[in-house]
């Protein structure tokens, strides 16, 4: 906070001449901090002084911030805003659905006659000023009533006067800013997540609350054994402790009980059955003592042992939830609205998937979700079925194969007719995904778990042999040595070691813009050897500028573009949305056998004549003209992205590419380098690109012209000359190597499919993130040997000397508790 | 010393209270979002300074 107040000092100093960007290099886009291009000197008049703006989408949303009165947000933000992507049309359209009533219903909430309440989910957020800019703006709408903005979670809830805006208007609206909102279902499982966190945080309250009182009077009664004092207050003291440690027990301890039981009743020991042998045990005797007037109590040690573990069990939940939600995030970037085709196969039409029926015809284009389950009836592709069976390599399918809803299209765009219907299926997935993730622990954690059940029946064995000993010896001790045994043995810092550090350090990641999916990631993280970068788009700003169109002498500029434009409409990859884009408004062309390779190039027909379009050896080996050697001279040596046109006999044009390289991108690889990790970088483009990039950044080791299949088998080749391989990427493309990467980043701009197979996303596009995060991966594995080292010392110490019956009952609950307290601030170093 | 007599029904009463505020507190909502306001005290003045500003400026230019 302290530096975002600073900053804004400054500028506000600075505002009698105009804003001065905090974030953004003069020269620089205003907006989303990209270099302008020369041509069409696009600016935008903030606070007086002409801006410069990359594009039209940056300028469109800058306006559209100034004009509603929203200036301020430049000079309050600390990071870039995402480049805006001006109107797009399909967004627009898919919004639209949002207003039929059999839709709203999946998501907004009637609030009497008029008014409505979602929950939306945005998307572009980079820092908190964008939040305030997007509370600002909505709440400015009018007809929206109410809007607040979660900014842990990213999620607004809106509500809003149906007859005067609609929910797709509202939607609209927060694209003009260059923010993507969609509705989203809070389902039952999430509610269920919140009640449940609220009440262990009404527990713990309970808990901390009553035993500060329970402590206070405690230290009253060893005061008053130390110094003498009246038995009248003696025995108000004890009675008070009682009925302040009795809402402890009955609300605060309650789940510890509860889970004892279950486990008894599956015969196995939990960490929870010692738990609650201490704890009703120390309870019982000091309530009986209390009543009966004479006697030791213990009610002290057992408040804090309720608090102490009731805060470890609440952070270990939180960390198990933000993990979940920021899967659940992802997993709700799968789409809702779906393509549905006429029943000739002509016009488009977007609708919800769960609007679709047995029968209807579905275009599922390359990286997206197939919407439910069904059967091939035109084109064939791979499909990724990875989230319903686990398998990463894509599967074949042509024809009259079955097609699974949830699954991703990875290569061709595909039609398909629906089998059974839907909701289910993907939803069903996207739930599968969730508890996966809930319910994988670290190996370090499982480790803790195996060693902790085994402990546990030791410790119970131990505890009935000094009972009994001591029976033996001396009748009058032996309930209080054996209780000391079984408080000081408690595993719970054992227990505690892994998840307080790993959510320690989640959070900390979190801020820092990497989203880790997997808490066992981390771990593998410190382990790494190589790390393998991808070319476009996480190197560099994977927004390529089209910077020159090369045409045969029969063709025009524009005509090149048309054509390359209906071709590449039908990939995902970024060159391709380049084309489209410059293209304009795209004139029709029918298309017909649409085949695409990914990592090669796209093949179509449009009026029975093939057109290809792709990287040189695509063409190469699809058309046997030649690319004109005087072209070739013409983009010289230099190393640039190029994309060919050709016909089965002849090349039409050449399209070229810059993509700028990212600054931190140098600094990031310079880092990895002086930590001893071998670079890679792997990309599909040609050998000139990769080396230009390879030299700017000082990779010494590139390999170019690689397709997906190339590069999952160049890391499988590295692990298996025992090297642990960090693959960071982020297109369709990387997804089969992400997935066979040891640890895997994808880019926040990523598609969803790279996203998914991912293990961390990188939510802030900053790359130097990444090394940050191999510096917590090895503090945070370093703090769990630190946390397991010490609760096992302890434990293995305190049990013998407690056994010996040298260690009152209320010193073990002291130390026991410290043990646990000093994993817990041990772990929170890692927040730093 | 009988004092305490009082003493002690009065800090039970707070305790009381304190407890009661923070169940509120809780099933309010107050502790679903821990980072958000720290960053929204920040910014929430500028809303109606802002439009002012600028079109005094846009006079000026």
């Amino acid at each position: 906070m302290k530096l975002a107040i600073a900053k804004r000092d400054v500028d506000q100093d600075s505002s009698e001449t105009g804003v001065v960007s905090a974030v953004t290099d003069a020269g620089d886009c205003f907006h989303c901090g990209l270099p302008v291009p020369p041509a069409p000197g696009l600016t935008v008049n903030i606070d007086g002084v002409d801006q410069p703006m990359c594009c039209h989408g940056c300028q469109a949303v800058a306006e559209a911030i100034i004009a509603s009165g929203h200036g301020n947000f430049y000079r309050v933000r600390t990071e870039v805003s995402p480049t805006g992507q001006g109107p797009v049309p399909e967004f627009l359209r898919d919004t639209e659905v949002y207003d039929v009533p059999e839709i709203q219903g999946q998501f907004v909430h009637s609030l009497g006659a008029d008014m409505r309440e979602a929950s939306l989910i945005l998307e572009g957020i980079t820092c908190a000023a964008c939040i305030w800019l997007n509370e600002q703006y909505i709440a400015g709408l009018p007809g929206v009533t109410d809007v607040r903005v979660n900014y842990a979670t990213q999620r607004a809830l809106v509500r809003w006067d149906e007859t005067r805006i609609k929910l797709s208007e509202i939607l609209q609206s927060i694209q003009k800013i260059g923010y993507r909102a969609l509705p989203y279902n809070p389902d039952q499982q999430q509610e269920l997540h919140r009640q449940q966190r609220r009440l262990q945080l009404r527990r713990l309250a309970v808990a901390g609350l009553f035993g500060m009182q329970v402590m206070m009077i405690s230290i009253s009664l060893y005061a008053g054994a130390w110094s003498g004092m009246e038995v009248s207050f003696e025995r108000l003291f004890r009675w008070l402790s009682l009925g302040l440690t009795l809402p402890v027990m009955l609300y605060s301890a309650t789940p510890f009980f509860i889970s004892a039981g279950r486990d008894l009743a599956r015969r196995r020991v939990g960490m929870d059955v010692p738990v609650s042998l201490a704890i009703g045990i120390a309870f019982g005797s000091s309530a009986w003592a209390t009543i009966i007037g004479h006697g030791e109590i213990y009610f002290d040690s057992v408040v804090m042992f309720v608090f102490f573990l009731s805060a470890s069990r609440y952070f270990e939940n939180m960390a198990r939830q933000r993990c979940a939600a920021s899967v659940e995030k992802l997993a709700q970037s799968l789409p809702v609205v779906t393509t549905r085709l006429a029943p000739d196969g002509g016009a488009e039409e977007s609708v919800a998937a769960a609007m679709l029926a047995i029968g209807d015809r579905v275009l599922v284009r390359p990286g997206e979700t197939v919407p439910a389950d069904g059967e091939i009836i035109a084109g064939f592709s791979a499909l990724d079925e990875s989230l319903l069976n686990g398998e990463s390599i894509p599967v074949d399918k042509n024809i009259g194969d079955r097609l699974l809803g949830g699954s991703i299209n990875v290569t061709n765009p595909l039609q398909m007719e629906v089998k059974s219907v839907g909701a289910d299926t993907v939803m069903a997935e996207i739930q599968r995904t969730i508890e996966r993730a809930q319910a994988e622990k670290p190996p370090l954690a499982r480790l803790a778990d195996r060693v902790a059940a085994r402990f546990i029946s030791l410790v119970l064995l131990i505890v009935v042999s000094v009972a009994v000993f001591w029976w033996l010896h001396d009748t009058e001790r032996w309930f209080e040595i054996a209780l000391a045994v079984l408080i000081v043995s408690c595993p719970c810092a054992l227990s505690l070691a892994t998840p307080t550090a790993i959510s320690a350090s989640l959070g900390k990641l979190q801020s820092a813009g990497l989203l880790v999916k997997r808490g066992s990631a981390l771990e593998t993280l410190n382990r790494i050897t190589h790390v393998v970068f991808d070319k476009t788009g996480t190197l560099t700003r994977g927004r390529p500028r089209l910077e020159r169109v090369i045409c045969s002498p029969q063709y025009e500029r524009n005509q090149c573009l048309q054509i390359a434009a209906a071709l590449e409409q039908h990939s995902e990859h970024p060159l391709a949305r380049v084309l489209v884009q410059e293209a304009g408004i795209l004139e029709k062309h029918e298309l017909a056998r649409v085949t695409s390779t990914a990592g090669g190039g796209i093949c179509a027909s449009i009026d029975d004549e093939d057109y290809f379009i792709g990287n040189v050896s695509y063409i190469a080996s699809h058309s046997s003209a030649e690319i004109p050697a005087q072209w070739l001279d013409e983009i010289g040596a230099d190393a640039v992205t190029t994309v060919v046109l050709a016909r089965a006999d002849r090349v039409i044009a050449m399209f070229t590419f810059v993509d700028d390289l990212r600054e931190d991108a140098k600094t990031l690889i310079t880092h990895l380098q002086n930590l001893g990790k071998s670079v890679v970088l792997m990309t599909g483009d040609g050998d000139a690109a990769a080396r230009q990039v390879a030299d700017l950044t000082g990779i010494r080791d590139y390999r170019a012209q690689m397709s997906p299949q190339a590069k999952m088998e160049a890391v499988q080749a590295l692990q298996q000359d025992s090297a642990v391989v960090l693959m960071i990427g982020d297109g369709v493309n990387d997804a089969p190597v992400l997935s066979s990467a040891n640890v895997s980043i994808a880019m926040g701009g990523a598609s969803s499919l790279a996203k998914t197979s991912a293990d961390i996303v990188l939510t802030a596009n900053h790359l130097p993130a990444i090394a940050q995060a191999m510096v917590v991966a090895v503090r945070t594995q370093r703090n769990i040997y630190q946390n397991m080292g010490w609760a096992l010392m302890y434990n293995f110490g305190a049990i013998p000397i407690a056994a010996m019956g040298l260690i009152a009952p209320w010193l073990a609950a002291i130390g026991m508790s410290l043990s646990s307290l000093l994993v817990v601030l041990n772990a929170l170093r890692l927040t730093r | 010393m009988e004092i305490i007599y009082l003493l002690i029904p009065i800090s039970l009463i707070l305790l009381g209270v304190i407890v009661w505020i923070l169940l509120w507190a809780v099933r309010d909502g107050q502790y679903d979002d821990l980072e958000g306001p720290a960053h929204r005290i920040l910014m929430d003045e500028d809303r109606i300074v802002e439009p002012q500003k600028n079109s005094r400026r846009g006079d000026a230019g």
